[in-house]
This record gives C-alpha cells, sequence and structure tokens, in this order.
C-alpha cells in the first residue's frame, strides 16, 4: 500500500503543478474559449472518443477473436502482424492517410483526369480522424483481448454450446463479456492516447480539447489557461475511469478450464477467404501502405540525411525505451498486485491516479514534471553553491535519471492496463491451494503470478517500448545536452513541415519498435507449460 | 574519503571543466539542421563551442522561467518575432548594447528595447495557379477577401503562427474591425477546409482545388526545387501602396541573450556573428530564407523570385496583437 501511494505521489507531481495553475485565472482567455471555441469542440471531442471507441473495439476484438479462435490461412502470420500498427506514430498514418487520399492525392487525382469522377468523401474530415485513429489504436484492444480469448476456458464455449446456443451466440454472450475487463483495459488505453493526441489532430486539423489546450498555450501566450483546460480534461478522464472500474469490481473473472489454442474453428472456405481478406485489408491500410510510402520518401533522402550520427540516435532510443519500459513493467506489476493484496475503494483511487499520467496532453505533463524538478534543482544548486563551492547550472536537470521518471510518470497506464488485467484472471483458489503448500508472498508472486502473467507482462513491455520510442514532448523538454533520439529527428523534420526527410527517423522507429513486437510473438507463442 | 568531501570534490570537478573551453549554450526553436553548420561554423572561427538544445518555443519559454537563475542557456533562438516579444514580455531576455546589432539589423526587425534581433527574413506573400489566374488579377492581402475570389482561395490553418503574425500585422494597419470583416471574406472564400500546412495549400493549389493562397516564400522554394513544372508562381500583394504600412508581411528568424545568461558576452558575440556578412548568407539560405542584413544577398535562387518592398511595421507587434488576432479568427471561424 506505501509503495502504491508512493507511485501515486510522483504522478500527483505534475497534476499538482497543473491544478494550482488555478491559483492565476485567466479570465479573459477563459471567456473567449467558452464563447467561440469549446462549444464545438466539446462536440468535436465527444464524437472522436465515441468513434474511436466504437472503431477500435470492432477492429480489435474482431481481429483478436478470429486469430484467436480461428483457423484460416494465413493466421499465424497475421497473429503477430496485426500487432505492427502499434510501431507506426499516429500522425505518420494520418500524414500519409491524407497524402494520398486527399483531393491532391494520386488516387483522387488519377480518378479525377481519367474518369473524371469527383465528389468523393473528404478525407480531412471527422470521418477521416476517426478511420486512422481506429487504425492506429487497434492493437491496444486487439492485443490485450487476443490473450484473452486464447487463455479463456474453451469448456465455457463448450458449455455454453451444449446448452444449445450457437457459436455465435456463444461469442456474444459468453466469450465477449469474459473477455470484458480486457476489452475494457485496451479501449481505456486507445481512448486516452485519442484524448492526448495533438500531432494528428494537427495534421487533420480537428479541434478537440487537447488542440484547445495548446492554443491557450501557444497562441495565446497563457500556459496557465492552458493547464486549468489540462486539468478539466484529467478530471473528465478520472471520473470515466473511475466509473467504468466501479461498473465491474461486482463481478470476478477467472480462467476455467484448459486453454482454447488447440481448439481453434476451423473456418469453412468462404468465411476463412473472408476472414483472411479482413485481416489483411486492415494490416495493408495500417501498416504496409504507410511503411511503404515511409520506404519511398526515405530512399529520396537516405543519400543527405543518413550519416553515422543515426547510431547514436537509434542507441538512444532504445536504450531510454528498454529501461523505461522495464521500470514501467516493474512498477506497474508491484501497483497491481498490492491491488490484489488489498482491495478496496483507498487501493483503486491510488490506482487510477498513479496511471493518469496517459491522459495529459505530451507537453502539459512535461512542463507539469519539469517545474517541480527546476525548483527542486535551483535549491541543491544553492545548496550546492553554499556549501562546496558548486558552479553549474544543472544537478538534476539533465540527467537521464528525470528523463526516465517521466516516462514512468507517462506511461505506467500502458503497463498496468495488460497486468492489471491479467492480474484478474487468476483465480484466487490458485493462491489458496499456492498457500496451502505452504508458499509465501514472495513466492506466490514469482513462481506462482508471474508464469501465469508472461503474456500479460511481455503485453505491457512492448506498449511501454514502443510508445517511448515515439514519445516527443516528454524527450524534448528533459533530455540532456546531446542526448538527441529518433522521436527528437522526427520533430526536427517535421517542425518545418518537411515530412518526406522525417520519413527516415519515422521508419528507423518502426524498425525498433517491430523487435519486441517479434520477441514478445516468439516468447509469447511458446506453449504454455 | 568522507562523503561530504567527496562531493566538494566533484563539485571543483564540474566547476573546473567550463573554464577548458569558452562556451555558448543556445535553447533553439530553429530545428538542428538549419543551426548545426552554423554553430560548427562558428566554433571553427572562433574556438568557442557552442552548445544547444531544440524545442518549440512554449516549452522552451516554459523551461527558462522554470529554471530562473539557474538556467544554463544563454541565448534564445526562436522562428518567429511574436515569440520573442512573449520572451521579452516574460522578462526572460536581456536588453543588449551593439553597435554591430544596430548596424546590421533594420530598425523594424530587432526589438525597440534592443531584448532580440532578427536573424533572417521570412516573407509571406501570395502564391496562385500560373494556369488560372492573370498576376493582373491579384493585388493585396485584403482583396482576397473580395467575393470575386469565392470558392478559390485555400489557407493554412489561423493556428500556425505566421497566420496569426499576418493578422496581427493588419490588425495594427486596419484596427480590430476591419481586420475582422476581412477575415470573414477569406473564410467565405475558402475552396476546401484549412490546410495543416503550407505546402499541402501550395499541392491544392496546382491541382486546381482553388486558385490562390498564402505561404512563406521558403515553402514554395523548396516545394519547386522537388517539382518545378508545378504550375505555380509567386505574387508580392500591397506593393503599390504609398504608407509605411504597405509591403509584404514579414516575420523574422531572431535571437536574444537570456536574462541570466552565464555567459552574456559570449552570447553577444554568437549574435552579432550571425548577423554579420560572414554568416548571414548561411543563416538564411540553407532554408531559402533573406538575410536581414540589408548588405548581404539573397540566394540566388531566393533572389531569381524578384524583389519587393517590406512592410515596416516593427515585427514586435506580431508579438503585442497575437491574442487579439487569435481571437479574432476564432471569432471569424478561421479553423
Amino acid at each position: 500500500m506505501l509503495f502504491a501511494l508512493a507511485v501515486a505521489a510522483l504522478v500527483l507531481v505534475p497534476v499538482v503543478v497543473t491544478f494550482s495553475s488555478f491559483a492565476q485565472v485567466e479570465g479573459d482567455i477563459l471567456a473567449h474559449l467558452t464563447e467561440f471555441v469549446l462549444p464545438e469542440l466539446v462536440g468535436n471531442t465527444l464524437w472522436l472518443v465515441l468513434g474511436v471507441g466504437v472503431g477500435v473495439s470492432v477492429l480489435g476484438v474482431s481481429l483478436a477473436w478470429i486469430t484467436a479462435m480461428c483457423e484460416f490461412p494465413g493466421r499465424r502470420v497475421f497473429d503477430w502482424a496485426l500487432m505492427l500498427p502499434l510501431a507506426l506514430p499516429a500522425y505518420v498514418t494520418a500524414f500519409v492517410a491524407i497524402g494520398l487520399l486527399d483531393f491532391t492525392g494520386p488516387l483522387l487525382t488519377w480518378l479525377r483526369e481519367n474518369w473524371g469522377l469527383t465528389g468523393f468523401p473528404e478525407i480531412r474530415s471527422r470521418g477521416g480522424v476517426i478511420l486512422v485513429m481506429s487504425l492506429a489504436l487497434y492493437p491496444y484492444v486487439y492485443l490485450i483481448a487476443k490473450n484473452a480469448f486464447a487463455t479463456q476456458g474453451a469448456i465455457a464455449l463448450e458449455a455454453a454450446q451444449s446448452l444449445g446456443l450457437s457459436r455465435t451466440q456463444g461469442f456474444f454472450r459468453v466469450a465477449l463479456p469474459m473477455a470484458r475487463p480486457w476489452i475494457a483495459a485496451g479501449l481505456m488505453l486507445a481512448l486516452m492516447e485519442t484524448l492526448a493526441d495533438f500531432g494528428t489532430m494537427a495534421i487533420f486539423n480537428y479541434d478537440t480539447f487537447t488542440t484547445a489546450i495548446y492554443k491557450a498555450w501557444y497562441s495565446l501566450f497563457s500556459l496557465a489557461a492552458a493547464a486549468q483546460l489540462a486539468s478539466i480534461l484529467i478530471l473528465f478522464v478520472l471520473v470515466a475511469v473511475v466509473f467504468e472500474q466501479r461498473s465491474r469490481t461486482q463481478m470476478r473473472y477467472s480462467t476455467v478450464g484448459r486453454s482454447a489454442a488447440q481448439h481453434r474453428i476451423k473456418l469453412p472456405p468462404v468465411l476463412a477467404a473472408l476472414a483472411f481478406v479482413y485481416a489483411g485489408t486492415v494490416l495493408a491500410i495500417a501498416f504496409l501502405i504507410p511503411v511503404i510510402q515511409l520506404a519511398l520518401w526515405t530512399r529520396e533522402v537516405i543519400d543527405i540525411d543518413l550519416d553515422s550520427r543515426y547510431w547514436a540516435f537509434a542507441w538512444h532510443s532504445v536504450l531510454l525505451a528498454g529501461i523505461g519500459a522495464l521500470m514501467v513493467v516493474a512498477v506497474a506489476l508491484l501497483l497491481a498486485y498490492a491491488g490484489r493484496q488489498r482491495p478496496g475503494p483507498a487501493m483503486m483511487w491510488t490506482q487510477r491516479l498513479a496511471t493518469l499520467g496517459y491522459a495529459f496532453p505530451g507537453a502539459v505533463l512535461a512542463v507539469g514534471l519539469f517545474i517541480p524538478v527546476a525548483a527542486l534543482d535551483n535549491w541543491l544548486i544553492e545548496i550546492g553553491r553554499a556549501g562546496f563551492g558548486y558552479d553549474g547550472s544543472e544537478i538534476l536537470k539533465g540527467t537521464l535519471l528525470v528523463m526516465l521518471l517521466a516516462y514512468l510518470v507517462r506511461f505506467l497506464a500502458v503497463g498496468f492496463g495488460p497486468i492489471d488485467s491479467g492480474l484478474h484472471r487468476i483465480t484466487r483458489n490458485v493462491d489458496e491451494a499456492a498457500r496451502n503448500l505452504g508458499t509465501g508472498a514472495a513466492g506466490l508472486l514469482t513462481r506462482v503470478h508471474l508464469p501465469m502473467l508472461r503474456a500479460s507482462l511481455l503485453t505491457a513491455a512492448t506498449f511501454a517500448f514502443v510508445d517511448i520510442m515515439k514519445e516527443m514532448p516528454i524527450t524534448l523538454m528533459t533530455r540532456p545536452f546531446g542526448w538527441d533520439t529518433l522521436a527528437v529527428r522526427v520533430f526536427e523534420m517535421t517542425s518545418e513541415g518537411e515530412w518526406e526527410r522525417a520519413a527516415l527517423p519515422s521508419l528507423a522507429i518502426v524498425i525498433a519498435g517491430i523487435i519486441p513486437i517479434i520477441l514478445l510473438t516468439w516468447r509469447g507463442s511458446r506453449p504454455h507449460d | 574519503m568522507k562523503p561530504t568531501r567527496l562531493l566538494a570534490v566533484l563539485a571543483l570537478a564540474a566547476a573546473a571543466l567550463p573554464a577548458l573551453a569558452e562556451e555558448v549554450v543556445v535553447y533553439s526553436a530553429r530545428n538542428e539542421q538549419l543551426i548545426k553548420p552554423l554553430f560548427d561554423a562558428y566554433t571553427r572561427d572562433t574556438g568557442v563551442q557552442v552548445k544547444f538544445i531544440t524545442d518549440k518555443e512554449g516549452p522552451l519559454m516554459a523551461r527558462l522561467k522554470a529554471e530562473g537563475k539557474n538556467t544554463p542557456a544563454d541565448v534564445l533562438l526562436t522562428v518567429d518575432a511574436g515569440n520573442l516579444w512573449q520572451a521579452s514580455e516574460e522578462g526572460l531576455l536581456r536588453p543588449i548594447q551593439s553597435k554591430t546589432l544596430l548596424a546590421n539589423v533594420p530598425a523594424h526587425l530587432r526589438d525597440p528595447g534592443n531584448e532580440w534581433f532578427g536573424l533572417s527574413v521570412r516573407a509571406r506573400t501570395l502564391v496562385y495557379n500560373t494556369g488560372k489566374v492573370k498576376p493582373a488579377d491579384l493585388s493585396t492581402y485584403e482583396d482576397l477577401a473580395n467575393p470575386k475570389w469565392k470558392g478559390r482561395l485555400c489557407l493554412r490553418t489561423s493556428k500556425k503562427v505566421y497566420n496569426q503574425s499576418l493578422v496581427a500585422m493588419m490588425v495594427r494597419e486596419h484596427g480590430e474591425g476591419k481586420t475582422e470583416d476581412i477575415v470573414r471574406g477569406w473564410v467565405a472564400n475558402l475552396a476546401t477546409s484549412p490546410f495543416p500546412d503550407d505546402t499541402k495549400a501550395m499541392e491544392a493549389v496546382a491541382a486546381g482545388q482553388c486558385d490562390v493562397t498564402l505561404v512563406n516564400t521558403y515553402y514554395f522554394g523548396r516545394l519547386m526545387e522537388k517539382n518545378p513544372t508545378l504550375p505555380l508562381a509567386i505574387f508580392w500583394p500591397n506593393q503599390g501602396l504609398k504608407n509605411e504600412t504597405a509591403g509584404v508581411h514579414v516575420n523574422v528568424s531572431g535571437a536574444g541573450v537570456t536574462r541570466h545568461a552565464k555567459n552574456p558576452a559570449g552570447a553577444q558575440k554568437l549574435i552579432e556573428w550571425l548577423s554579420s556578412e560572414k554568416a548571414q548568407n548561411q543563416f538564411a539560405d540553407v532554408n531559402l530564407e533573406y538575410p536581414v542584413n540589408p548588405r548581404v544577398k539573397p540566394d540566388a535562387k531566393v533572389a531569381a523570385w524578384g524583389g519587393f518592398k517590406q512592410n515596416l511595421i516593427n515585427v514586435k507587434e506580431a508579438g503585442s496583437l497575437q491574442t487579439k488576432a487569435v481571437k479574432l479568427m476564432d471569432r471569424a471561424n478561421y479553423k
């Protein structure tokens, strides 16, 4: 419990800094935003959350179901390949989608010039944003739901069928409700990322709550007003998360019986072909086409831009993401475990607060962390000066420690989601059996739970690794001199609109992000002991 | 060794390091690829090391503020005047007395209080489709609000500071009411929703989705370098009028010395060097911008677009009127 509180306290630092902005009320700016900006963007944001929620759920659950429970040609490849869009930053997918599908893109140009066809729906629209975000974020749901389906007892489904339910009914009335906490965990991650997204929204010029936060800060020069808006966003997320949590605390989800992996449904040819086409289309649009486009752009700039420094950029990215992911997984595991040992409302609130960092717009979180670190540093420097003749200007700032703690605060949720929902699926009978056999608390964790959680831990580590690789605002603000990463390169190129030149670092991020996904597949697909 | 003594030794060692070579630390919102070659040249020229970190202006200023007098930064470098004005308002910069800078940087492109100085000029102008528009039909920014352009105008989003600066300057020139009417006219003439960047807007003009747009010239240069056959050309607006407020809207990429700089003299020398004839071409040409120093000629490719008269209102107004401009654009429903 103490540990959980300590973690929550760490996350609360930027929350408190952000909320403290209310000390300086920017009535003028807030009045303006309320009158002219908020009405539209509240509607925009709700539509976006609704659309992306439905999009990622439908894509994620359906793909998870067919790859986990059915057998069709190519299933083994799709099983891991459908995770790949995770390695692709959403703003890259957005830029490629607009590049290809807008009025000036090759497709519409060709249709217009050769066939005189016009009047297609605009990609730069609400539907377009929802589509792109859904394609970019469905892997959160897919990956967690796939673990759920794969470990869900086949016995439950067989029981449902023996009670006269068809397979379809079995899916909707047994498998889906049983997988609900897992699907919800993935959905929460996707929606928090959607709410906090700035890059994709900027490319679509789609106004959301988060774009208004940046408008208040960058355009109206008021960090205070931005922080006030961010506070409202955070409160909204907190309420939603707690509400979701409450609605399912009464239920207990545990695995019953043996794994279903050996009992895939063999699809008849027509359905198998449909499954193949469906999974193939999603993979092509969400990953293959954007990556091919990136590769083509990269070819144009590789001679000018690729130099020996890229090894350092890639090394920094992988190192930071690697250490960061380990920290996230370790802390998330302890936090989730604390919840299992001492459930209750206090613990639930602590956990929810500790994982709020993911809902912050990145740059607001970065500032919220930087301000207290700088204050602490100023204090340390004063002591250093008075006592030791210290003459520098940075003690904590400009160390990797600050950077890694910031990543922890931001990405604890992506580790916590899969691990907590994984832990929920381990029945208490297992604990009791182990205790009866004389296993202590530590032994229970290391010898019983950890092996059972392997897939969840790997999922958590992959999410954290890939997310840190893609992260921009915290990296920019807290990196020590000379610690540029691949994401920093992307920023350098895109900040003046040189998207084609950003393809090289983007592609490098994708390649580096694929490594843990392949690792995850390789480890995760080994037969259960 | 006792821990306290160890700390003291470490602190001394840390204190001794900067003495080895003079160093200037820069916080830059201008891209690494645009500034690093210059800083390398400066080091070759003077032996002074330049350490820098890049980020957006907002976070860089928040950082300077949070660090207070312990900031490592000596120089703040940005890509627009509005943010420099804001940094000065927040007390993050210090005035510097430099005859060199006063001589190298025209009066309307630097802070009247000498806290910051423009280093390259970015001109925001009209680009039109040569197959659909005759130059004679074009005249001013304001004229784009004329109903004759209905369905023929493309614009970049109002969230970009370049458009905010342009509208801020128009507020200074025409007042808020008239400017709002003009912006409403623009919005009414839009052929499609605003674009995320200048390049996309020009591509739409080239593809015939609209006929004319507003861009910074270096985006035009970059696009034409890649694809020289596009039916696009530059038009310099607001040239015929006589008053001092007439002319092409310009902004600057510029720099100032931070209030709590550890090496203010070194910082000033670096900025002076950047404004000198030696460095100006490299500073501007690498991004197809205009040198700020009137004695330095622009790159040949840039010069080929022809000369133009600049709007001579001090660029600091882009900052002081930015909030007004943004609110006005929100009211006019310019997304």
